[in-house]
């Protein structure tokens, strides 16, 4: 064996370029977390510390409209990534537990469709469609839409998870006369459980993120949390948007916990 | 799975409650951004016991594309300035209001009781009239600003530090008024000269924005922008070397209006609410919020005196502005062109 | 999140054969009827007529697609040239998420290397730093960079109280805050595939390499740069697909001054124009480019897997 001359796996310089990647990923959210925190109704000057903008968002002239936003995006966050999730369970169960068929290869590509498709462009597709069908337009349509995109980024996690499972412990369980219904239920979708979990929390966000599609597909009135933040920042950025994005931000790091949880709980059974 | 579906369920009932519950006593209202006190609307919602919803936009023709798109049927008025309330007439989107309909129709002052854009007012009543120029910082460009040269054919100083409307039916009717050529021209070099000189005059701007228009002079990220005369008297609150130009060659007129919206969901409550807007005290209260012009009698006790004396609110005398005109489809086409080419 | 999904366990199986059918009915109705379907129609739509002021006709007309190649002068009337506006557009498009990309590419990969190359227990928490911003609203964060680079904003105070510049850089509504925008918006897009693909890596090749006496950069040039190419090209298009019809940043960052794809098309819904075929020909542009980017790039992940195996 010969000895190594250097340290074959590191690079100089990759070190310092993860930290200024970090640097940009963090510095406009801990600015804007800063900054929710001033004093002044102004964003150019610091007046001080202050949690006032934060009092602003539940009590102030504008916290009806946040917090109708909030209920709406958090309610057809729910339910879209609810509804997306099942239909991608099932999905996968036929993809990974369902042989080889004809319609596979179709089958994936129409699930991972709006993966592909630009938002833009979904966007505009969904607009024609309701306005040609005469779908009166609500939270209903914001609602439809968000399914459908959420499916493929529930599916992913879940399918992945499902490949990882032997499926020695369904066969068992039918060697026992179990039912094919029972075989699923008892025993492959506990086990699936961390997946479908990332996978609710995956379309959970992406749904909770969305502004391009439900910009297009909104009816009167009808606000979601981005919708409202982008009518807000356009007429200018105001302390009271920092504090929503910064709450906005420790629910996402949140999540993100939750979801870290999860897949390490997994890892140990 | 189970808990799954029981969450579902349990959400799709709170939705349902959302949208259905209140159904009734409505009002939904699409308007101007940063163009209503949010206590005005509260008052109304408190007097006839309605739930107001409203959502806004940034340009007339924003509207206009909203509206036909699909959302027509989903509210119940809108806020339209003078030219785009006769388009709206003609594409049948604007309903009729019967005579008898508006108890308080007759406070409109008598000059504006019958304007060209709707004869004898039966779809709309007049909400605030004010000017669109541009306003101009002048502690960074202190020489004569009453010309339209500012935005067209601006300074070395001002290079690159101007802000434009983001809004075809002003921007072409100020480039018109610059030009000292009428409005829908179908004159080919006329159209061709305008074309040129918007693409010369492109490079100098810094951006297209009407609903950052307050905010970018104000923050100081732009030294000139056009703007409307009662959005720039508050930017100047903040900025206050900033200063609203009426130039020589002219500038745009416009008279907003309250329009009843064709398949009105809440037709009843959309009348009634005009009628609030009728009065005095109410009207009066916008005008002080959005520091333009109401033309409803009976409002001067209620009108801050600062009004008017500001500069922003007193044209000079012996120039005239223009109003923007709808052009018809072939020529609208045209200058559809022009803006594609001035933004591409 | 999907990193694992070819490592480990059975592939597929046929325990729920019978069933499958009805397994996937959902999410066939449910996608064609709300992705397909819109798709197909706005396909329709763009070989119709236009109405003025928007909204459509139900005649058959190939307006659109003459507009977008086309162009016929200011009245319509002039003979027939190559219409530059659009393609030019769309190039401008191309141009900005093919920088926004390269510049993901230049610090998402040493980023990735080098979380690649800790050790487990370190990798897991690098990794939940890149992807948290990601969680972020997009929104949020392309509001809060609009606000990072502000003529008077926190950045450019920072630079001149160090004393780095005399006067304020001007970044806003560039070109330059697009890119940075995109960048930023999608960079944990480009490191996440480059990880995973850094980490089945084999040390073992840089070892003979370095055995050979090849230099450090030889070897990640000729080494484990093609060894890892798939995550590379995975994340160029996770980066370069979602910037191209991308439309918060121009439009909040960009100053809306000149169009790109997305708010060219926005504006024909939306804004101004009113032209609904149009802007479903420029959708439908848009698609096929992307579509044809994305059949390259699985034709050539065919054949790369082909020639491993």
């Amino acid at each position: 064996m010969t000895r190594q001359r250097y340290d074959i796996k590191s690079y100089p310089g990759f070190l310092q370029i993860t930290l200024l990647c970090l640097f940009v990923l963090y510095a406009p959210l801990i600015v804007v977390a800063v900054y929710s925190l001033n004093a002044s109704a102004s964003i150019a000057v610091w007046e001080g510390f202050s949690f006032r903008w934060y009092v602003d968002v539940f009590t102030g002239p504008e916290s009806a409209k946040f917090k109708t936003a909030a209920r709406n995006s958090f309610v057809i966050a729910i339910i879209a990534a609810s509804v997306a999730t099942a239909i991608a369970t099932l999905a996968a169960t036929a993809m990974v537990r369902g042989g080889k068929f004809r319609l596979r290869a179709w089958s994936f590509g129409l699930i991972s469709l709006p993966l592909m498709v630009p938002e833009i462009v979904t966007a505009v597709a969904t607009l024609i469609f309701f306005n040609s069908i005469g779908f009166d337009r609500g939270l209903l349509t914001i609602l439809l839409a968000h399914i459908a995109f959420c499916i493929p980024f529930a599916y992913l996690p879940i399918s992945a998870r499902m490949q990882g499972i032997e499926d020695s412990y369904e066969q068992a369980a039918q060697d026992l006369y179990a039912t094919k219904r029972q075989a699923f239920t008892k025993i492959l979708l506990p086990l699936m459980l961390p997946g479908i979990i990332s996978g609710f929390l995956l379309a959970f966000i992406i749904s909770l993120d969305d502004f391009i599609i439900t910009n297009f597909v909104k009816g009167a009135g009808v606000e979601t949390l981005p919708t409202a933040i982008f009518g807000a920042v356009k007429q200018g950025i105001k302390p009271n948007i920092m504090a929503i994005s910064t709450m906005l931000l420790g629910f996402s790091v949140l999540m993100v916990l939750i979801s870290y949880l999860v897949s390490r709980t997994d890892k140990t059974s | 799975m189970k808990k799954l579906l029981t969450t579902t369920a349990a959400a799709t009932a709170l939705l349902m409650g959302a949208t259905g519950a209140q159904a009734e006593g409505k009002l939904a209202i699409y308007h101007w951004f940063e163009y209503i006190p949010q206590e005005l609307l509260d008052k109304f919602s408190k007097e006839h016991d309605v739930e107001v919803i409203m959502d806004t936009y940034d340009s007339n023709e924003a509207m206009l594309a909203t509206l036909k798109a699909g959302a027509i049927g989903t509210y119940d008025v809108a806020v339209p300035t003078d030219y785009m309330v006769s388009i709206l007439i003609a594409e049948g989107l604007a309903d009729e209001i019967a005579s008898g309909e508006l108890a308080n129709i007759g406070n409109v002052k008598s000059g504006f009781s019958d304007p060209a854009y709707d004869p004898g007012l039966k779809h709309s009543i007049p909400y605030q009239g004010g000017t669109t120029s541009f306003a101009v910082d002048t502690a960074e460009y202190s020489a004569d600003i009453d010309s339209t040269d500012i935005i067209f054919n601006p300074p070395e100083e001002l290079h690159g530090k101007i802000n434009v409307l983001d809004s075809q039916g002003e921007v072409l009717a100020l480039a018109a008024v610059h030009m000292g050529i009428p409005q829908c021209s179908t004159d080919r070099d006329q159209l061709k000269a305008l074309n040129d000189m918007l693409q010369a005059a492109k490079p100098h701007w810094a951006s297209f924005n009407s609903d950052t228009a307050k905010e970018v002079l104000a923050a100081g990220d732009v030294a000139a922008g056009m703007i409307f005369n009662g959005y720039a008297a508050k930017a100047r609150e903040t900025r206050e070397t900033l200063k609203y130009a009426y130039p020589k060659q002219g500038w745009v007129n416009w008279m907003d209006s309250v329009v009843l919206l064709k398949d009105a969901p809440n037709r009843e409550n959309a009348l009634k609410f005009m009628d609030f807007l009728l009065e005095p005290e109410n009207i009066a209260q916008v005008t002080n919020f959005a520091r333009y012009t109401d033309v409803i009698q009976g409002t001067a006790e209620y009108i801050d005196p600062e009004l008017a004396s500001m500069h922003e609110s007193n044209p000079p005398a012996g120039i005239e502005g223009v109003f923007v005109e709808a052009c018809n489809a072939e020529t609208q086409a045209v200058y559809d062109k022009i803006w594609t080419n001035l933004k591409k | 999140m999907a990193g694992g999904a070819t490592s480990g366990g059975n592939a597929v199986t046929d325990t729920y054969k019978e069933a499958r059918n009805w397994l996937l009915l959902p999410a066939w109705g449910t996608l064609g009827i709300m992705v397909l379907a819109p798709v197909l129609l706005m396909l329709v739509y763009s070989f119709l007529t236009k109405e003025f002021r928007g909204g459509v006709i139900w005649e058959f007309s190939l307006a659109a697609y003459d507009q977008f190649f086309f162009d016929r002068g200011l009245f319509g009337d002039d003979p027939a040239k190559i219409e530059w506006t659009y393609i030019a557009i769309f190039w401008r498009s191309i141009w900005q998420a093919g920088a926004a990309t390269v510049l993901s590419l230049l610090i998402g990969f040493p980023t990735a290397y080098f979380i690649a190359t800790r050790p487990e227990k370190q990798r897991v928490i690098w990794v939940f730093l890149i992807t948290i911003p990601y969680w972020v609203n997009l929104l949020i964060r392309t509001v809060s960079m609009r606000f990072l680079l502000r003529d008077e904003g926190p950045l450019n105070s920072f630079l001149m109280t160090t004393g780095l510049v005399d006067s304020p850089i001007h970044m806003i509504n560039t070109n330059f805050a697009v890119q940075v925008g995109l960048f930023y918006s999608y960079l944990p897009f480009m490191v996440l595939p480059i990880y995973a693909a850094v980490e089945r890596y084999n040390f073992t090749l840089s070892e003979a390499a370095a055995d050979l006496y090849a230099n450090k950069w030889i070897t990640l040039r000729h080494i484990v740069l093609p060894a890892v190419k798939p995550g590379v090209v995975a994340g160029c298009i996770l980066v370069f697909v979602p910037s191209l019809g991308s439309f918060l940043a121009p439009d909040l960052l960009g100053g809306a001054k000149n169009f790109m794809i997305g708010s060219l098309i926005e504006e024909q819904f939306k804004g101004n124009a009113g032209n609904w075929p149009f802007g479903a020909a420029a959708s439908m542009i848009l698609l096929t480019m992307v579509l044809i980017i994305l059949v390259i790039y699985a034709r050539a992940q065919a054949r790369s897997d082909k020639e491993a195996g």
